[in-house]
């Protein structure tokens, strides 16, 4: 036990030491560590993500502390990818928020591998209605070796394939239901002065993405479950090849925008060139539509966002209903959190997580909460086309996988894919 | 007589007393050296980050020297010194030199060019990202199809572009030295050079060049040491993209600490930098001459 204790006192040292040599030779950037969280001991912590669920996420927390005068959860927001590092940092120097956000995947799994988060199997045996009111599909990604360790969040955000009516109205053209008819659009659009796809190529993951779906369609989700398993030889299928062939094909075909490794993802610059026309598709997150509803608001009213599954592949093995994609966010809850902390943290992951208010405000967002028996409820939202069929998708879908950058461990996944490291 | 004689000695001693320097030398311990060590201690382990550390030998330092990425990272700092440098030198100079002067068309200019030190290397990254946007940055706004380049995806170019951002952010410091050095030259060596008949050109080259002699290695050493620092600026501006074309050493070593989490071959390329950065400033040193403490103005 001591000698645990010494062992963790070491690993907080030399992680400060290295974050502080780190800063030594890089010109310290700003931002100072994990404020707050020895202040107030027991006021739970928890960091979120800006962007689209922000302020949902918010009110939840807020309301769940004017409901419990005598606990509270301190909640702030950082940008995505920065929060990727900061949170792994901090939870490795025993500095970690007691809800840590995460993706589910291999990153969940070095954390349960490092003991850093709980095990919440006895939580939900002892509390079912937290368990029943998941959509089982995503509630599995939380996963591991039979254990739970992490909880549901927020909404599903399969990757799907984006169109503007309008540009496809002009050329007269259909939703491509096979890869064939997609590279036929290729030209028709380019004719028309049209960019048949846009790319945030800068970002890299939505790079990924077009990888995903491919390697899924041709040669099932065995395929990357496989490479995920780190079998032997996995990464040599050739359905990986033929994924990549084809890809280089649509490049080469000039499927992609001008200078589409320019357009950066993060800034929404790929979306914008859809609804403003420029190009003509995008595949993209679910998560999109909630920028696009309120960056281009009539846009999307009037109708003119298309959107389908991804088209098959002859002779592929992927089921055209398998999906791609993040099933949610999720919630750990930190193994350092005091026992005041937790008690908070699940008291909110009860009561505080998917309220009705909860629920109504991530339906209002434009996002498809992950909880059973909600048909009634996108049905009456005005975002109902989208909302149902993205609902149909991730409940209907046989195979539901994670985006590679988070279902690989960082140790399979950064060194094979240094440039791919991030995804919403 | 033996004392008379220490106590006259102490007396010549030049300036003040060395215990002023402790302070400075204690952060500099706390910050520097002991993080050093423990950089130099994790080098020789494996850890991720969360689990154990584990002593590993020689490991890490074989992964970081073996992998090409290393020897790339190396080269695209080396590039990116480079060009900085010559891009950085003579614009800083000439910019310091024209700021110096007194009229007050200048001292406005000055104020000017004076800006993009106010500004944060991240905001900088940023607003140049949205500038440099094919479809809605600057070539887009101004209708000028030239400037609607693949800046940032294209793996020539965005060398430049970031030597360029670079520039844009450090020449006002460079040039705010400059500025200092010339307005310490003495206005009656300009004087005597016009009795005798010098022209401005003469002048700038037979004395403000050689009276900045120790400005030029200041700003030198900084530049060129300094760029072995660049980090913040190329991460939000391409993270090291495309590919690897922008991945300077840092880079290499913060995506490897925090990206890959492997802190070991992380450690293993900082000292690396450290090594490497020493050896700079040293070299530096010494091509200024042995006798850099003396002063600027003798025989003014």
């Amino acid at each position: 036990m001591e000698s645990q204790m010494k062992n963790r006192t070491f690993r907080s040292a030399a992680m400060a030491l290295s974050a502080a040599a780190v800063s030594i030779s890089l010109a310290a950037c700003g931002s100072s560590g994990p404020a707050g969280t020895a202040a107030s001991a027991d006021s739970a912590t928890m960091w979120g993500l800006t962007g689209g669920n922000q302020p949902v996420l918010q009110q939840s927390v807020t309301d769940w502390n004017s409901a419990h005068p005598d606990s509270s959860i301190k909640l702030d927001f950082f940008a995505n990818d920065a929060y990727k590092t900061k949170v792994r940092t901090a939870v490795g120097a025993g500095q970690g928020p007691t809800f840590i956000y995460g993706w589910g995947g291999g990153v969940l799994k070095s954390y349960v591998d490092a003991g850093q988060v709980d095990d919440l199997s006895g939580f939900l045996a002892d509390n079912p209605e937290v368990k029943d009111r998941y959509l089982p599909a995503v509630l599995k990604n939380g996963v591991i070796d039979g254990k739970t360790y992490a909880l549901p969040n927020n909404n599903v955000q399969p990757v799907v394939l984006y169109f503007n009516k309008d540009v496809f109205d002009k050329v007269g053209a259909q939703a491509p239901k096979t890869w064939d008819e997609l590279m036929a659009l290729v030209p028709k659009f380019k004719d028309a002065g049209i960019a048949p796809f846009s790319l945030g190529g800068q970002s890299r993951w939505p790079d990924l993405m077009w990888l995903e779906y491919l390697v899924e369609r041709i040669g099932g989700p065995e395929v990357f479950a496989n490479i995920a398993a780190n079998k032997p030889d996995a990464w040599s299928d050739p359905a990986v090849t033929e994924a990549l062939t084809k890809i280089q094909q649509l490049v080469d075909a000039g499927g992609f925008a001008n200078g589409f490794s320019s357009i950066a993802a993060d800034s929404n610059a790929d979306q914008a060139l859809l609804y403003t026309g420029k190009a003509a598709m995008i595949l993209q997150g679910g998560w999109i539509y909630q920028g696009m509803k309120k960056d281009a608001a009539d846009f999307v009213k009037s109708g003119k966002l298309g959107y389908t599954t991804f088209p098959t592949v002859s002779g592929g093995k992927g089921d055209a209903t398998n999906v791609v994609g993040n099933p949610s966010n999720f919630w750990s809850l930190s193994s350092k959190a005091t026992d005041g902390q937790k008690k908070a943290a699940l008291d909110y992951v009860k009561s505080g997580m998917f309220s009705d208010s909860n629920i109504q405000a991530l339906i209002d967002s434009g996002a498809v909460p992950v909880v059973k028996g909600i048909e009634s409820k996108l049905a009456a939202s005005p975002d109902k086309d989208f909302l149902t069929y993205v609902y149909g998708m991730a409940k209907n879908a046989p195979s539901f996988t994670l985006s590679w950058d988070q279902a690989l461990t960082p140790a399979q996944g950064d060194p094979c894919w240094p440039t791919w490291t991030r995804s919403s | 007589m033996s004392t008379t004689s220490g106590s006259s000695r102490r007396a010549l001693q030049p300036g003040p007393s060395g215990w002023l320097a402790a302070p400075a030398l204690a952060f500099f311990l706390l910050f520097a050296i002991i993080p050093l060590i423990g950089v130099l201690f994790l080098s020789f382990t494996s850890w991720d980050g969360l689990g154990e550390i584990k002593l590993d030998g020689l490991s890490s330092w074989t992964t970081v020297l073996t992998d090409p990425v290393t020897g790339n990272a190396l080269l695209v700092t080396a590039k990116i010194m480079f060009f900085s440098f010559i891009i950085q030198a003579p614009i800083s100079l000439l910019l310091g030199v024209f700021t110096a002067a007194g009229q007050k068309y200048r001292a406005a200019l000055a104020v000017l060019y004076f800006v993009p030190l106010l500004l944060s290397s991240a905001a900088v990254a940023i607003a140049f990202k949205a500038l440099l946007d094919p479809n809605f940055g600057l070539g887009a706004g101004l209708g000028l199809p030239i400037l609607a380049q693949e800046w940032l995806g294209n793996s020539d170019l965005v060398l430049f572009v970031v030597v360029f951002v670079i520039a844009w952010q450090f020449v006002p410091f460079h040039t705010l030295i400059y500025q200092g050095g010339v307005r310490q030259i003495p206005a009656s060596l300009y004087e005597a050079a016009q009795i005798d008949g010098a022209g401005r050109v003469q002048q700038f080259f037979n004395i403000t060049l050689p009276q900045l002699k120790y400005t030029i290695i200041t700003s030198s050493t900084l530049m060129v040491v300094g760029s072995l620092a660049y980090f913040d600026l190329v991460f939000v501006l391409t993270g090291g993209g495309p590919g690897y074309a922008t991945r300077l050493l840092p880079l290499h070593m913060y995506l490897t600490g925090f990206k890959a989490n492997d802190m070991g071959a992380a450690s293993a390329l900082g000292v690396i930098l450290v090594a490497i950065g020493l050896a700079l400033a040293l070299l530096l040193q010494r091509l200024g001459g042995k006798n850099r403490n003396a002063s600027q103005l003798e025989g003014a």
